[in-house]
């Protein structure tokens, strides 16, 4: 067990995480993941707030549909990655890191003081449970006979799971289908050992960040950070330029007119190496000097049988199919760009 | 885990066994729970001699990267081959089949200085 932002959360259940991550992929994985802040919108600007303050746009969604966007500040760098769910016309609840809970707690408190909303934290009253896996949608569906599952991806609504009380999302951070069950604190424990029962995986943080490795999600703090742009981490996508105005507009706009250097990519051990890209680890060229990037993720991937890494390098450089190296702890390592994402089953 | 008779280990959790006049070098029963499933070593060349204490190599899981210290001087006569492609009979057998390299000993007294079973499950207590 380990301090994950303030809680105590495992790296691994006995099994250990390359069993975890498997487990997860051939099966059904659960992971407890109730250290994710949850604050509520609600008002008649509800929209409008949320809008300003979030990248993407809220504005096409339905209720009991989701969407990920970003929280940038003023100088268009990323304050944290979010989901964003509408409740209904004028609520809606944002998902954040727990990591930057309460710094996005005081700054969205602080500009919605300019609009018709109000704010509540829930994170303290909110469980959250995700089942991942090919599995997990019938095994979730087993547990809630008698209520409609969301069908598709980025849809929510309530259902009893294992007798508690849920919003059930169809989101995840893995790359495979599957729901996040948010439940109050009292049933969580009811809940994951119904779970168990039926037949998940527990899954700890270190199989969680091999998961969500392997699918290239980004992890705020590695791939994201008050200084990094969307556009260098390929997430300009989530941000909607031709909304009117919103936080981070103007310097977006500055940004995307001068040629992007620095793209987020992925690269993978080569041939029979054995070797496991570490954060921070250095990206060379042949025949150039200087680094040509570094790795902002990296694990051992059980689904791919080797080391791999999301990595921040320069774009030329940038082709899957490029041979370079990869600095580990003074040792050079033959790796090769490839395709993102590593892995994932039909999300 | 029954751990062998005549073992001496190290503070930085290497064990030590004689065998005539040779020394085989691994990790402990706790340094390779601590560690988890142990996906790949970096070992010594053949040959090279080592100080008492120095770095010789690496032992990697996927949520740790640990040192490797000679528990004495000495030169290396073997790694363990199979390691590469069974790195995990390092946590299943840590002191049998999961050997990580032997030494032919150059001060054969530093043996002495290391600590015996009584003294290394001490040690590992007050971690």
């Amino acid at each position: 067990m380990v301090d994950y932002a303030g809680w105590d959360m495992p790296v691994q259940y006995p099994a250990g995480p390359a069993t975890e991550a498997k487990a997860c992929r051939g099966g059904a994985g659960i992971f407890d993941v109730s250290h994710m802040g949850e604050i509520r919108v609600i008002g008649e600007e509800a929209l409008d707030f949320v809008q300003y303050c979030s990248s993407n746009d809220a504005a096409k969604l339905q209720p009991g549909a989701a969407q990920y966007s970003l929280l940038l500040n003023a100088e268009g760098g990323v304050k944290d990655d979010i989901i964003v769910y509408r409740i209904d016309a004028s609520e809606f609840l944002i998902v954040v890191n727990a990591g930057c809970k309460d710094k996005d707690w005081e700054w969205l408190s602080q500009k919605s003081a300019h609009f018709r909303v109000t704010l509540a934290d829930e994170s303290d009253r909110t469980a959250l449970i995700a089942v991942q896996g090919p599995e997990a949608p019938a095994l979730v569906a087993r547990l809630a006979r008698g209520y409609a599952l969301p069908g598709t991806r980025f849809r929510f609504g309530a259902a009893k799971v294992a007798g508690a009380a849920c919003m059930v999302a169809r989101t995840g951070y893995t790359g495979e289908d599957g729901f996040e069950l948010f439940c109050a604190p009292d049933d969580a424990p009811g809940l994951w050992a119904a779970l168990l029962d039926a037949g998940a995986s527990a899954c700890g943080l270190a199989a969680r960040d091999i998961l969500r490795i392997e699918a290239a999600y980004p992890l705020y703090g590695h791939e994201l950070a008050e200084e990094t742009s969307p556009m260098g981490s390929g997430l300009q996508w989530a941000v909607k330029m031709y909304k009117k105005d919103f936080i981070g507009r103007n310097a977006m706009v500055v940004r995307s007119q001068a040629p992007l250097r620095e793209v987020l990519a992925g690269i993978k051990i080569s041939g029979d190496a054995k070797a496991i890209p570490r954060e921070g680890c250095e990206l060379f060229a042949p025949n150039v000097a200087a680094s040509v990037g570094y790795v902002t993720s990296g694990t051992l991937s059980p689904t791919l049988g080797c080391g791999i890494a999301l990595v921040h390098m320069g774009r030329g450089w940038a082709e899957p199919g490029k041979q370079l190296e990869l600095d580990i702890r003074g040792r050079r390592v033959p790796v090769e760009v490839v395709n993102l994402p590593f892995y994932r089953n039909g999300v | 885990m029954t751990v062998p008779e005549g073992l001496r280990f190290t503070r930085s959790h290497e064990w030590v066994r004689q065998e005539g006049g040779i020394v085989t070098v691994g990790i402990s029963d706790h340094a390779q729970e601590e560690l988890g499933d142990v996906a790949l070593v970096q070992f010594p060349e053949v040959g090279r001699v080592l100080q008492k204490d120095e770095k010789f190599g690496e032992i990697e899981s996927i949520k740790a990267v640990s040192d490797l210290f000679a528990p004495i001087a000495g030169e290396v006569v073997a790694v363990n081959g199979g390691i590469d492609d069974a790195p995990e009979s390092v946590n299943n057998d840590p002191y049998g089949e999961g050997w990580l390299i032997k030494l032919r000993p150059m001060k054969a007294e530093e043996m002495e200085s290391l600590l015996d079973q009584a003294a290394y499950d001490e040690y590992v207590k007050e971690l």
